[in-house]
């Protein structure tokens, strides 16, 4: 059974006629060329392929693409370019948050997310009083950015670039 | 002859390929822009040991889209059987569960896959044996281990000394099997052009030149009727060393659906049976030692495994061989195989668990002679390699341990093993291994220069940067060859075009190919002058050292550990560990720490949570993804701390580099186990060190 859902990705208006088993990562790297999110694990265990998709973190291999009709979808392609990197960007690349670079553009779109989340107030489990407005902490972000796996092992200079970013 | 004039060897620059990797614009394997790309989907066999006795495809081809279904019966036929790994759909027998017995080749992945469920296949089911155990009836002892080091060495009688020694330390360690994981599954996509004869594979690869050479002669091709590119890897980590059997799968269907670029890329799952892993150890290591610790005698004896199809004897005992000082010595490798999935490259094969174990017997041995571990190590230094008697190029061991120590903060230690609580009731405790690596430096590898029209220099060689920082730092090396500032580089890496290059695996990269760029800069600068005109061009290749026949040439590092354990839950957490490392030049040293850094944490991931569990009864690795095969997460790392020791080692090569990909990650599970032991008491010789095995223990 196939459907025809219009998205928006990183800016541009996007058509699809697409069977409704296609993943919204797999429409996004083989259909429509947007390959900055990555397939990792495909089963939302590495956060490889995780895009903003109207403003939250998303794992896209766990959600089917018909579920998304005009959804607005962000990847790290359209955070920002290599000319103009988005702070989050920037600070990655001062602080040299990856190797192999894979992981990279969902830790990217993943700590875009969480800094949101974060600012809403939303708690985590590092978070001292769920009553109390969270903090920008390491811990916080640490816990919080657990969900995307790193194999380079760059965790350490990926907590710092965000928390440059963080101010 | 070294580069003298380092200008940009030692400077700190920011990754080449980073903007584009940060943008997600980098395209790894199944990224470029293939025009009307088909898919693959294998099918695994799932039974341990058999023979295929059915294949019903009819259900499978009948699915909308799909092009073909390849098994046994009607897969092209390959010209080598020499390597049976790679000896893909080529007859009915199942030499392991999970081994690919078919492939499907559809329009779309979603048909592929649903075809590739829907191929029915009957087996014979044989009795397997997928289980290493000390006991086992099967060991034998393999003519050499990884790359090429004898199975066994011996100096004098250690167990004659071992008898005498005032004090000594027997004990057996374990280590499970891990899988490598990197984070781009293995993916190739092949096209097969009939009109031109030529088989162009973009493959996920720490080698393009290796799965060139490998896969040409397989088909009956020429090397230059193939190419291979790779510009951007997403991790290897060894597994993506030499090809695996999904490199031929993909050509195999490639040259079944002609004209058409076959997309393959495997599952999370699947890489646990296909792509490699490290063998499961068993490992007695016995230490004897004079009253003051001088070591009179060690021995270190290996049991592993191996595959029925294909041999990989992991060399785990080989470090023990260089490492410490004793007049007398043993070390032995025995194997069995078994019908499990080919073992094979998993950074730093050997030296990672063979110095889990030996670092683990020296902490014990310190503790048997009361002292304290890091001076123990001091006092059995060597002077010359223990194995060759040759001395070492740089040896900075005792260095590292001392400033380890100092920035530590060493000296407050208590080296009792207890339980040592603190007012949270946690337990606290330190421990510390010793590291090393050796400097390889690979055959084969070629690079050329060639002055542009705008007087920059472009750089070609074959290499592949898989994370490693290849795209800055070769280009490092290539200006300070040429004398030039590096915007002045374009380098050019991952493509067969390119001059012929080794792999990118043990730590040889630097070494291997920024010699052949040093000595195609010599030719360029001897033939035209500082001043070559554009158009200028000349080769370099990176030769045998002949200075390795007259040194020992080895990295050496020392990591200091932290650990917090839970009484109540065994739960162990690491707030801080310290590295540090004398491995020769450092080119980048933004790229060098991240290597050092990363290292360190997968040797925590190795210590604490990596373990992959077969099943006896299915010969199926059951923990086979990300959410049960646990790897070190964001929260799990805190407080890691890198330095190294300057060295200038004017032997290894001419940039006085030794290697950094894989020493980050040896010794430190070791210093893991042994800052558990400091603070608990409880010593657990058997890896991962998880909570039920510290409660069991009696914690």
């Amino acid at each position: 059974m196939e459907m025809t859902i219009y998205l928006t990705v990183d800016g541009e208006p996007r058509t699809a006629t697409v069977d409704t088993r296609v993943t919204l990562l797999d429409l996004l790297r083989e259909r429509l060329g947007a390959t900055a999110p990555k397939k990792g694990c495909d089963h939302g265990q590495c956060g490889s392929c995780t895009v903003l998709l109207d403003g939250r973190r998303v794992t896209t291999c766990l959600a089917f693409a018909v579920q998304h009709d005009g959804a607005e979808i962000t990847t790290a392609a359209g955070l920002g370019t290599a000319g103009k990197p988005h702070p989050v960007q920037r600070a990655f690349l001062d602080h040299d948050g990856f190797q192999c670079g894979y992981c990279t553009p969902g830790q990217i779109c993943s700590a875009v997310g969480m800094l949101t989340e974060l600012d809403a107030g939303w708690p985590s489990h590092a978070t001292p009083d769920v009553a109390a407005r969270p903090e920008r902490t390491a811990d916080e972000i640490r816990e919080r950015m657990s969900g995307n796996l790193c194999r380079c092992g760059a965790y350490m200079n990926i907590v710092a670039a965000i928390e440059e970013a963080a101010g | 002859m070294t580069i003298t004039t380092l200008r940009e060897i030692g400077a700190d620059h920011e990754r080449r390929d980073g903007p584009a990797k940060v943008t997600g614009t980098a395209p790894y394997a199944a990224e470029h822009p293939f025009a009307d790309a088909v898919y693959g989907h294998p099918v695994q066999a799932s039974v341990a040991r058999g023979l295929i006795t059915s294949i019903d495809t009819v259900a499978a081809a009948s699915v909308a889209g799909v092009l073909t279904v390849l098994t046994h019966e009607n897969a092209e036929r390959l010209a080598s059987a020499d390597d049976r790994e790679l000896w893909v759909l080529q007859s009915p027998d199942v030499s392991f569960r999970g081994q690919f017995v078919a492939l499907v080749v559809a329009d779309s992945p979603e048909a592929a896959r649903e075809a590739a469920e829907l191929v029915g296949i009957g087996y014979d089911e044989y009795e397997h044996d997928v289980v290493l155990r000390a006991d086992h009836p099967e060991f034998y002892t393999p003519e050499q281990v990884n790359p090429s080091f004898p199975a066994d060495t011996q100096q004098g009688d250690p167990g004659a000394a071992l008898t005498t020694a005032a004090v000594s330390v027997d004990a057996t360690y374990t280590t499970p099997a891990y899988h490598n994981n990197p984070m781009e599954p293995h993916t190739t996509v092949a096209r097969w052009d009939p009109a031109t004869g030529h088989l162009t594979l973009h493959d996920s690869t720490q080698s393009v030149h290796q799965v060139r050479d490998t896969l040409a002669p397989l088909f009956g091709l020429a090397t230059g009727q193939v190419s291979v590119i790779a510009p951007h890897v997403g991790g290897g980590f060894g597994s993506k060393g030499p090809p695996h059997a999904h490199d031929v799968l993909a050509c195999l269907a490639a040259r079944a659906v002609p004209g058409r670029d076959v997309k393959l890329p495997l599952t999370r799952q699947m890489l646990f049976s296909v792509a490699g892993y490290r063998t499961p150890t068993i490992q007695r290591v016995q230490l004897g030692a004079q009253a003051d610790g001088t070591l009179v005698a060690i021995t270190h004896d290996v049991w592993e495994q191996t595959s029925r199809i294909k041999e990989f004897a992991e060399q785990t005992a080989v470090s023990t061989r260089m490492m410490y000082a004793s007049p007398t010595r043993r070390t032995t490798h025995r194997l069995v195989a078994l019908d499990v999935p080919v073992p094979s490259w998993m950074r730093a094969p050997g030296e990672n668990p063979g110095m889990y174990a030996g670092e683990c017997a020296m902490d014990e041995l310190a503790i048997a002679v009361g002292m304290d571990p890091v001076e123990l190590r001091i006092r059995n230094e060597p002077r010359t390699d223990p194995e060759t008697g040759r001395p070492f190029s740089s040896r900075n061991l005792v260095a590292c341990l001392r400033a380890g120590a100092d920035r530590f903060g060493w000296a407050s230690r208590d080296h009792v093993p207890s339980p040592k609580p603190g007012p949270d009731g946690l337990l606290r405790g330190t421990g510390v291994a010793a590291s090393t690596y050796p400097v390889n430096r690979m055959p084969g590898s070629e690079a050329v220069i060639e002055v542009l029209p705008d007087g920059r220099f472009a750089v070609r060689i074959g290499a592949v940067d898989i994370g490693t920082g290849t795209w800055t730092a070769l280009a490092q090396v290539a200006a300070d060859a040429l004398a030039v500032s590096l915007d002045h580089i374009e380098l050019q890496i991952g493509d067969t075009s390119l001059p012929h290059a080794s792999v990118a695996g043990g730590s040889s990269g630097i070494t291997t190919w920024g010699t052949a760029v040093w000595e195609a800069a010599r030719a360029l600068i001897s033939t035209h002058g500082h001043l070559p005109a554009a158009g200028a061009g000349a080769t370099g290749r990176a030769g045998a050292n002949d200075a390795q026949q007259r040194y020992a040439m080895h990295a050496f590092g020392a990591q200091f550990v932290a650990v917090e354990v839970d009484q109540d839950t065994g739960e162990i957490r690491v707030p801080r560990s310290l590295g540090i490392f004398a491995a020769g030049r450092i080119v980048n040293p933004r790229t060098a720490r991240s290597q050092f850094l990363g290292g360190m944490t997968m040797g925590l991931s190795t210590a604490l949570w990596e373990h992959s569990t077969i099943d006896p009864v299915t010969g199926h690795y059951v923990n086979h993804d990300l959410a049960e095969y646990h790897i070190a997460t964001c929260a799990d790392i805190r407080g890691l701390e890198v330095g190294w020791i300057e060295e200038d080692d004017p032997h290894v090569n001419p940039m006085g580099t030794k290697g950094i990909g894989e020493i980050g990650i040896v010794g430190t599970a070791a210093a893991v186990a042994n800052a558990v032991h400091n603070a608990t008491g409880v010593r657990i010789r058997d890896l991962p060190i998880t909570a039920d095995k510290l409660l069991d223990a009696g914690l």
